[in-house]
């Protein structure tokens, strides 16, 4: 890509050294000086709003963190690691981890495999599939508060709708207490998360699948390949880099659950729903320890940076060029 | 002719018909609970708990009709919306412009201010919520609509610029040269020309932003203490408190507030759909 705003007419990252060339250096060196302020100029107002509203908070949830602190005035009980050395201890933290790990795992296993095979099935052509892929995407636009306030209502305990569709199917000992169940709440949890977010990794998948030739199906059809080996060597290897996208959204969005979690069960009962951004939450608003709330924060964003490097490193490679995200950070 | 084509399609449907129950199955699991919450809607409590699955009888319209006449649920309308408003302009206007640079601009620290911007995609808002609340605490921003609107835009920059970016990019190098030459600086480049010509680019931006600014629900509940400025996520979650007994009046206002989100889909599902995909794919 060639532009014309070039101090020499280079193109490409100027990060090396200028090119020996003749001509006045001086005035050269000008130039390129007044082309890096018009340059960085339109950048301005980007970096401060970035800096000061993203950069700045993080930075200081840093340094927050190594504070006994209350929240008010300026940190000053100085107490070194001592907030990490207590959230490594803490059973509720250990628990968040846990917690993510388990929404991570039942999402790579159950939720986005569901999601490939109704976008395989809706890469067809067969009636209503314009509905349908409107109907499945749906919820993703809805608000989590929303949906929570929905699905805590159509899980309320024997009076939702749930117990009453069990019972009128005589499945009645089978529902239950669900979010008000500690061996429950999770499983309810992830069934609201499907519900929301696999709408979002199906059209992922639906966008990678029409990107795919037909001529290489075809192609592999007439060789022979039944429909099974057509999908698992040439439909699967090339929609990789999608699905690596959307594992990656995924975890991204286990790590930072909270609105769903805090409108429907605030984490309980007893902690047994909570994640790292609700216990985060807790602390810093509602128990007023923000140091150690901060210290969460820190470790929440430790999580994301060493998973997102080692992705990247390990799993994207190549294929992602300029990151991704989706409204706020993703789905689960 | 009519009944060859009758006899081909019935064949399909033949073929097809196992997956048409799946997808007819998975269909109704993703459209019940939004059927339930229509239908509870018009019914009374009392009503709700003694007849919970079948149709309203009588139908009972005063749910709906008594929350449309409040004052405070149009109130939350009205925030929802300047709110997304507001977000939308700062973080397209701003991203544009930081998009223009790096898109048509060759400049030492570049790539490194690229990457950081990029970075930003993959942190999650809650990782920065507590310090940015104490610093809109500082700058006396809680309870006023820009303490949710410029970290809204803050946030959404990283996104935007990637998309932004792309599109820029695809514009050809003759337009430009051709506009140099014309006499036409970088700011009037970007503004009379490649603007324009962005503008489906610049919609699917700005659809996006404002779909994130009206669902969102950590930073309102952050910024927010006093119900002037409350938005909608907000104000579904204090009404659910507030009347957690009256559920036929509660699922009246979840899908009054749901209307908003899905009518905004239905009118923008193409650059929606496209837009996330793109900027979950592409970058």
């Amino acid at each position: 890509m060639t532009s014309t705003f070039l101090p020499d007419k280079r193109s490409g990252p100027d990060t090396g050294p200028p090119p020996p060339s003749a001509g006045s250096g001086r005035s050269r060196a000008r130039r390129r000086a007044r082309h890096w302020l018009t340059a960085v100029g339109f950048q301005v107002p980007a970096l401060v709003l970035f800096g000061t509203l993203v950069l700045l908070p993080m930075l200081f949830a840093l340094y927050a963190s190594f504070f006994r602190w209350g929240g008010f005035g300026m940190p000053e009980d100085y107490i070194g690691g001592d907030n990490f050395t207590r959230l490594f201890q803490d059973p509720v933290f250990l628990g968040d981890l846990w917690r993510c790990l388990l929404l991570v795992g039942l999402s790579l296993v159950l939720q986005l495999p569901f999601a490939l095979a109704l976008a395989v099935a809706l890469n067809q052509k067969i009636r209503g599939r314009a509905v349908y892929r409107m109907l499945f995407f749906a919820p993703y636009i809805l608000s989590e508060a929303i949906t929570g306030v929905l699905f805590s209502m159509i899980f309320a305990p024997d009076d939702g709708l749930a117990d009453h569709v069990l019972g009128a199917i005589g499945l009645d000992g089978v529902g239950g207490q669900w979010f008000a169940d500690p061996s429950t709440v999770m499983a309810t949890l992830f069934l609201v998360m499907t519900w929301k977010y696999f709408g979002f990794h199906m059209m992922l998948y639906l966008a990678g699948l029409q990107s795919i030739p037909a001529e290489l199906t075809e192609a592999a059809l007439i060789d022979g390949a039944g429909p099974w080996q057509r999908f698992r060597n040439v439909t699967l290897p090339l929609l990789a880099p999608t699905l690596r996208i959307s594992v990656f959204l995924s975890v991204i969005g286990s790590i930072q659950l909270f609105d769903l979690v805090w409108v429907v069960t605030a984490g309980g009962p007893d902690h047994h729903s909570e994640t790292m951004a609700v216990t985060m939450f807790q602390y810093g608003f509602k128990r007023y320890q923000v140091g150690y709330a901060s210290a969460i924060s820190v470790a929440m964003f430790g999580i994301s940076l060493v998973f997102a490097l080692a992705y990247q490193r390990f799993v994207l490679r190549r294929d992602l060029q300029g990151a991704t995200t989706t409204m706020r950070g993703g789905g689960a | 002719m009519k009944t060859r084509e009758t006899g081909r399609s019935t064949r399909r449907t033949g073929r097809t018909l196992p997956l048409h129950l799946v997808l007819g199955l998975v269909g109704a699991v993703m459209a019940v609970p939004l059927g339930y919450a229509v239908l509870s809607g018009f019914k009374s409590t009392d009503q709700l708990s003694r007849n919970p699955i079948g149709l309203p009888d009588p139908w009972v319209t005063s749910n709906y009709t008594d929350i449309l006449g409040s004052g405070s649920f149009w109130q939350l309308v009205g925030s929802s919306t300047l709110i997304a408003a507001g977000t939308t302009v700062v973080v397209v206007a701003v991203s544009a412009l930081a998009a223009f640079s790096f898109a048509r601009f060759a400049f030492r620290g570049r790539e490194v201010l690229f990457t950081l911007f990029t970075m930003g995609l993959m942190f999650p808002f809650a990782v920065a919520a507590l310090p940015l609340f104490l610093l809109l605490r500082s700058m006396g921003l809680l309870d006023n609509p820009l303490g949710v609107i410029l970290p809204q835009a803050a946030f959404g920059l990283p996104m935007t610029i990637v998309v932004l970016r792309g599109f820029f990019r695809e514009i050809p190098a003759e337009l430009e040269e051709a506009a140099t030459l014309d006499g036409c600086g970088p700011l009037k480049f970007f503004w009379r020309i490649l603007l324009p010509m962005a503008r489906p680019a610049l919609g699917t931006v700005s659809v996006l932003a404002v779909v994130g600014s009206w669902n969102n629900f950590l930073l309102p509940l952050l910024v927010f203490n006093e119900p002037t400025w409350w938005t909608i996520p907000i104000g579904v979650q204090q009404f659910q408190g507030q009347y957690s007994a009256e559920y036929a009046r509660v699922f009246a206002y979840l899908v009054l507030a749901m209307v908003p989100a899905l009518a905004f889909y239905s009118v923008a599902e193409r650059q929606l759909v496209g837009g996330l995909t793109a900027g979950a794919t592409k970058g």
